[in-house]
């Protein structure tokens, strides 16, 4: 097993959720609500990102997923926690280090549209990292520009041309570009094929994989698309409501989930071997971020939920060699 | 169960071509698209952006806008022609024999009527009916599409729902009146796969039970091979190949057919490359000539250039190419 390129620890991201203007005027005549409401994104998460995997990160809308990776860049700081990048803890590194660190983990974006910026040519959206940070000598920009291009399938002499003259499968290969321009160790893909066409998808895929396979790219990747990611990832890490549930060898969590929410969401999956399949829905929704219920936080849609799920909080405990999941029956199982 | 009879056609669109105006020409969105859907019946059309899908189901009710124009083709319903029905007459079975759903939920909702207020208007504008039995049934609705404290979230106004829920309560509002047919636009898109499952569950009942029709509008074929009973898959405008879940799933004969299919990550080993179709779909205005599809195809050969192929197979499984997978399996 080889060591962790980046880990988290602990890491727990709050945000305050706006009051309202309702909330502000009672807050103006002293009659002010309590606390403001804090919205738990992520809690207490603990996750390692090994040298040359690619680590898949699941979940619904609202589960953190994207918050997670975010701080995983170092671009949004964590309300508490620490990141440790090749062994060091980020927070002691040096600006110089520090910088080191954020140009080696770079970030491919869902929307290829909104994380371009129109007004520049693709040479210099490419290159522009390389120019600010003086990575390279202003001569040879250029020709790194134009072997990113290259790598990434797109003709280099397209390079003079704006974002708003390619479809969304080609701007997604300028982001992909702009990110491997900096020689990164770490691509933290955030939902990269979801707005795209499914014969486009397939091309995205395979870009990711030959990238793997060429540059040893060590990837986290985000997505609710859970076909995809059991096709990429080497481990997948499954969240709800802010904490990991199941985490553990992508083919084995896919094939025989362990804890009930891991299940309930693969089993939706559609497939295209089922045929007039009889939809079953999962009962309830998930809870607001800013109430999580006491306990685990599934225990109220849960089929299997025992007493101890709503007075409890399970932790991640090991399941099976390099399984880990947060389910009160598989203590139970354990224990008996 | 249903008493609506289940052998004879709901909707028959026959040779149906939209076309949008613009300074250059006349560019069609939609060519020669004919289909039937019978009552109960799921028929999913799945194409990629740009294929002309959403403007096939828009064509049906009567939604095309200029520069958009339907130029050609039949919309049997009921005896009747949608293309030359009166607009107050289409305006009728809009809502209540016929609904839709938009990818976009704000498409459907009021932004400032309560959701109690617009499912009411959407009984009573069709139904006399009592305000108060109206909004039991909204209550009803709501409660099916897997939201919880209906009464609740009828006081609510749209802004205060998140996406997921303005979309099911979209969907509620498509099943109010029991149509006979609901066309559904990518409405699971944008939704969690257990949201969808649920969605997938109150309309694949409303078919079961009720015999409404459904015209499954999207570019997952994941999900259409689990919900439809038949698919017709578009490329370019036109139809190229539809036939029984099975066939087209199992023994696809058209090309750009099996390229989606083999492109799909269930069809790989995990981490080896996927197959990919090269290239992407030509821009309205700049389609290749004969078959849209040659430029992309690997079978493509001379004759392509020509004429597009008229529809050949059997009477079930049509397709549209001059040189169809071989029957009888995939690749």
């Amino acid at each position: 097993m080889s060591a962790p390129l980046l880990e988290l620890k602990g890491i727990t991201r709050h945000f305050s959720a706006k009051r309202s203007l309702a909330e502000h005027i009672l807050g103006a005549f002293g009659h002010a609500s309590a606390q403001p409401k804090i919205l738990r994104a992520v809690e207490g998460v603990d996750l390692e990102i090994r040298k040359g995997e690619v680590l898949g990160l699941v979940g619904e809308s609202g589960c953190g997923k994207s918050t997670l990776a975010r701080v995983a860049t170092g671009i949004l700081p964590p309300t508490a926690g620490s990141l440790a990048y090749a062994g060091r803890d980020v927070a002691t590194l040096s600006r110089a280090q520090r910088l080191e660190y954020l140009l080696k983990v770079q970030m491919v974006f869902q929307d290829p549209y909104a994380s371009l910026d129109p007004r520049m040519n693709v040479e210099r959206i490419v290159g522009e990292a390389l120019a600010v940070h003086k990575l390279a000598p202003r001569g040879d920009i250029a020709a790194r520009v134009e072997k990113a291009l290259t790598e990434v399938g797109l003709d280099p002499a397209y390079a003079k041309r704006y974002p708003h003259q390619f479809s969304g499968g080609q701007r997604q290969r300028i982001g992909i570009a702009r990110a491997l321009a900096v020689e990164p160790d770490l691509l933290v893909c955030d939902e990269p094929v979801s707005a795209l066409d499914v014969s486009i998808q397939a091309q995205i895929v395979n870009l990711f994989l030959d990238i793997r396979a060429k540059r040893a790219m060590t990837y986290l990747f985000v997505s609710h698309d859970l076909g995809i990611v059991r096709h990429v990832s080497d481990r997948v890490a499954i969240m709800y409501l802010g904490r990991i549930v199941e985490i553990g060898p992508a083919q084995e969590v896919f094939s025989s989930p362990a804890h009930p929410y891991a299940a309930a969401l693969i089993g939706a999956i559609p497939s295209l071997s089922r045929r007039k399949r009889s939809f079953e829905p999962i009962p309830g929704e998930m809870p607001s971020p800013l109430a999580p219920p006491s306990g685990c936080p599934f225990h109220p849609r849960c089929a299997h939920a025992l007493p101890v799920c709503s007075e409890r909080r399970p932790v991640l405990a090991p399941i099976a060699p390099g399984r880990q999941a947060a389910c009160h029956l598989h203590a139970a199982e354990a224990a008996s | 169960m249903s008493t609506k009879k289940r052998d004879t056609a709901l909707i028959e669109v026959r040779g149906l071509t939209t076309v949008f105006h613009a300074e250059n020409g006349a560019w069609p969105a939609v060519q020669d698209v004919s289909f039937v859907l019978r009552p109960g019946e799921v028929l999913g059309l799945v194409g990629e952006s740009g294929s002309g899908k959403s403007v096939t189901g828009f064509s049906l009710v009567g939604l095309i806008d200029p520069p958009g124009e339907i130029v050609a083709g039949e919309i049997r319903y009921g005896g009747e022609d949608l293309r030359t029905l009166a607009p107050e007459r289409l305006r009728a079975l809009r809502g209540d024999r016929i609904a839709m759903i938009f990818q976009d939920p704000l498409m459907t909702l009021n932004p400032v009527l309560t959701i109690g207020e617009q499912m009411a208007e959407a009984i009573l504008e069709h139904h006399d009916e009592s305000r108060s039995g109206a909004l039991a049934r909204a209550a009803q609705a709501l409660a099916r599409v897997g939201i919880s404290s209906p009464d609740a979230r009828l006081k609510q106004y749209p802004h205060e729902l998140s996406g997921g829920m303005r979309q099911r309560v979209a969907i509620a509002i498509a099943m109010l009146n029991g149509p006979d047919l609901i066309i559904a636009d990518e409405p699971t898109t944008a939704l969690d796969v257990t949201i969808q499952n649920q969605i997938l569950h109150e309309v694949q009942k409303l078919a079961r039970e009720s015999g409404t029709a459904l015209l499954w509008i999207t570019h997952d074929l994941a999900v259409i091979a689990e919900l439809a009973d038949r698919i017709a898959v578009m490329y370019s405008g036109y139809i190229v190949e539809t036939g029984p879940v099975d066939a087209i799933i199992d023994r696809p004969r058209h090309p750009y057919t099996a390229g989606l299919l083999a492109s799909a990550a269930t069809h790989a080993q995990p981490g080896e490359r996927l197959r990919q179709i090269d290239g992407m779909a030509p821009r309205i205005d700049s389609r290749p000539s004969g078959c849209p599809f040659r430029t992309r195809c690997d079978r493509a050969s001379p004759a392509c250039a020509g004429a597009m192929p008229p529809p050949q197979g059997d009477e079930t499984h049509l397709f549209r190419c001059h040189n169809p997978l071989p029957a009888g399996g995939t690749p």
